[in-house]
């Protein structure tokens, strides 16, 4: 088995008294594409942002490729991240905001602008963001998380608010770098999406990662035939053990 | 210093597009321009610019600013999941907010001056004028980006923000009224430059009123205050105190924003 691209251990936080990541632990091999799901404030954005760095974990720790992040920076260079929330500076345009990421990141000689043709954003982005529609901004994050081609890709709710051309170029342009090594986690209330772009499910509930491992263990497990049943039988089963 | 840069360099540019901005320039353009045509004598202008300035500069830089990286918190956190350095974006953020108001101000007041053209001893004045606005946009958007990054409510934090400036605008001018009022027997030239220290609007105040030939109409307590201004020790400790005035609430922020989760 190969060393996995991303390993989180013990992995601890709480917002003030409530505990919002319980002792999770989760491994990420390269290449897959790893499903988090859960009801709300099960703790799958939380988990995201810790491993971005955005949050800081009050135990636990997170490796990059071996390394333990703890507080670096320069490891965020080979992930890109999708964010829920598309909400930029009103007066720049969708093509000042890549520039900058471009400056932040360095001259990078693999620069991946394919979604722009494709999700046909040339005209959107020479508007100010202000005035793009939310699916609009959300294709213009999308463009984002791709363009510099890195390894490991974080996407929050990737396909929310696309309308479903632009959707299906989306998950095409995921399956695409999937089937290139790139390795993907990606949060969704779609499970059929999700069915579609999966190779592992990690199941949260409450701060815990309940389940965790491939899609086809996840339905041999739960016994039912698709992803949307076995998350729906886990959740029963979940809330019997918190209960008990 | 990178980051910080590229930060800065992006977001002044959005920065300088926004509308209340250009508002808030072209209000100085015009009390300016409407105050030379009606007096002529740039230094009672000046004078009249003063009180404008101390009132207004400290309000518009405290709550444009909260109001902005409330604005920008979802950018904030793009950029943090880029490589950057949370110390360095910070100061970009900082500096990308502070300089474009700071650009405003002093070409909003600062035009109409030049095309007007002033004498030699108005030049002088003017500077001090456009400088004590300039500290004063850096105090208080300091005291903004404190605000904004250690409270998470946007309301709370826009009362906070008004509530600093109406503290330090009228209600500690009140407290220091009171305090000479009561004790108007005893010499109180030391204590009230003490106060003085305290509060960054008394302290642009008082310099700046130094600078003109009115301060003689100040009494007692004038010439002990033009005394100490005129030293060189007594400049020093006011730079000093404005300094601090930036550099505290800017430092707290910056630790508070790297422990931050976003």
């Amino acid at each position: 088995m190969t060393e996995p691209l991303i390993r989180i251990t013990n992995l601890a936080k709480a917002f003030g008294s409530l505990p919002v990541l319980r002792s999770v632990d989760l491994a990420v091999r390269p290449g897959r594409v790893m499903a988090i799901v859960g009801p709300n404030g099960a703790g799958k954005t939380t988990l995201i942002k810790s491993l971005l760095g955005l949050t800081h974990p009050d135990a636990g720790a997170i490796s990059f490729a071996g390394v333990e992040v703890n507080g670096a920076d320069a490891y965020r260079a080979r992930i890109g991240y999708m964010p829920q929330i598309a909400r930029y500076p009103d007066n720049l345009t969708g093509s000042e905001l890549l520039a900058m990421l471009k400056d932040l990141r360095g001259a990078t000689a693999r620069l991946d602008e394919e979604l722009i043709e494709l999700l046909e954003l040339e005209a959107a982005l020479a508007k100010p963001l202000r005035v793009l529609s939310g699916g609009t901004r959300q294709k213009v994050n999308a463009v984002m998380a791709f363009l510099f081609s890195p390894e490991l890709l974080v996407l929050d709710e990737p396909t929310a608010g696309l309308d479903p051309l632009s959707s299906r170029i989306l998950k095409d342009k995921i399956l695409a770098a999937s089937a290139s090594g790139r390795t993907f986690i990606v949060t969704s209330h779609i499970m059929n999406e999700l069915e579609e772009l999966a190779d592992d499910v990690a199941f949260m509930l409450e701060g815990r990662a309940l389940f965790v491992g491939t899609l086809a263990e996840l339905k041999r497990v739960t016994a039912q035939p698709t992803l949307e049943r076995a998350i729906a039988t886990m959740m029963r089963r979940g809330w019997l053990t918190e209960a008990a | 210093m990178n980051t910080l840069l590229k930060v800065l360099k992006y977001q002044a540019k959005d920065a300088t597009r926004s509308r209340w901005l250009l508002a808030y320039a072209a209000f100085f353009m015009v009390v300016t321009e409407i105050l030379l045509r009606f007096s002529g004598d740039s230094i009672k202008v000046q004078l009249s610019l003063v009180s404008v300035v101390l009132f207004l500069v400290p309000l518009v830089s405290i709550v444009f600013g909260t109001i902005y990286l409330y604005n920008a918190r979802e950018f904030i956190e793009l950029l943090l999941a880029q490589p950057v350095n949370r110390r360095q974006l910070y100061g970009g953020l900082y500096l990308g907010l502070t300089l474009p108001l700071v650009l405003a101000f002093v070409c909003g007041l600062g035009t109409p001056f030049l095309l007007h053209g002033s004498d030699s001893s108005a030049i002088g004045t003017l500077a001090w004028l456009l400088s004590a606005g300039v500290v004063l946009t850096g105090v208080f958007t300091a005291a903004a980006s404190l605000i904004a990054i250690r409270c998470e409510d946007r309301l709370r934090g826009l009362g906070a923000a008004i509530g600093v400036w109406m503290l330090l605008t009228v209600v500690y001018d009140g407290f220091v009224l009171f305090v000479l009022a009561a004790f108007s027997s005893y010499p109180l030239e030391r204590a009230a430059l003490g106060l003085m220290m305290a509060n960054p609007i008394d302290l642009a105040r008082v310099s700046l009123l130094l600078r003109f030939d009115g301060a003689a109409m100040m009494g007692y307590t004038g010439a002990v205050f033009l005394d100490f201004f005129g030293r060189g020790y007594g400049m020093a400790l006011t730079a000093a105190a404005l300094a601090l005035w930036i550099s505290l609430p800017l430092l707290f922020g910056m630790r508070a924003f790297e422990r931050k989760d976003f």
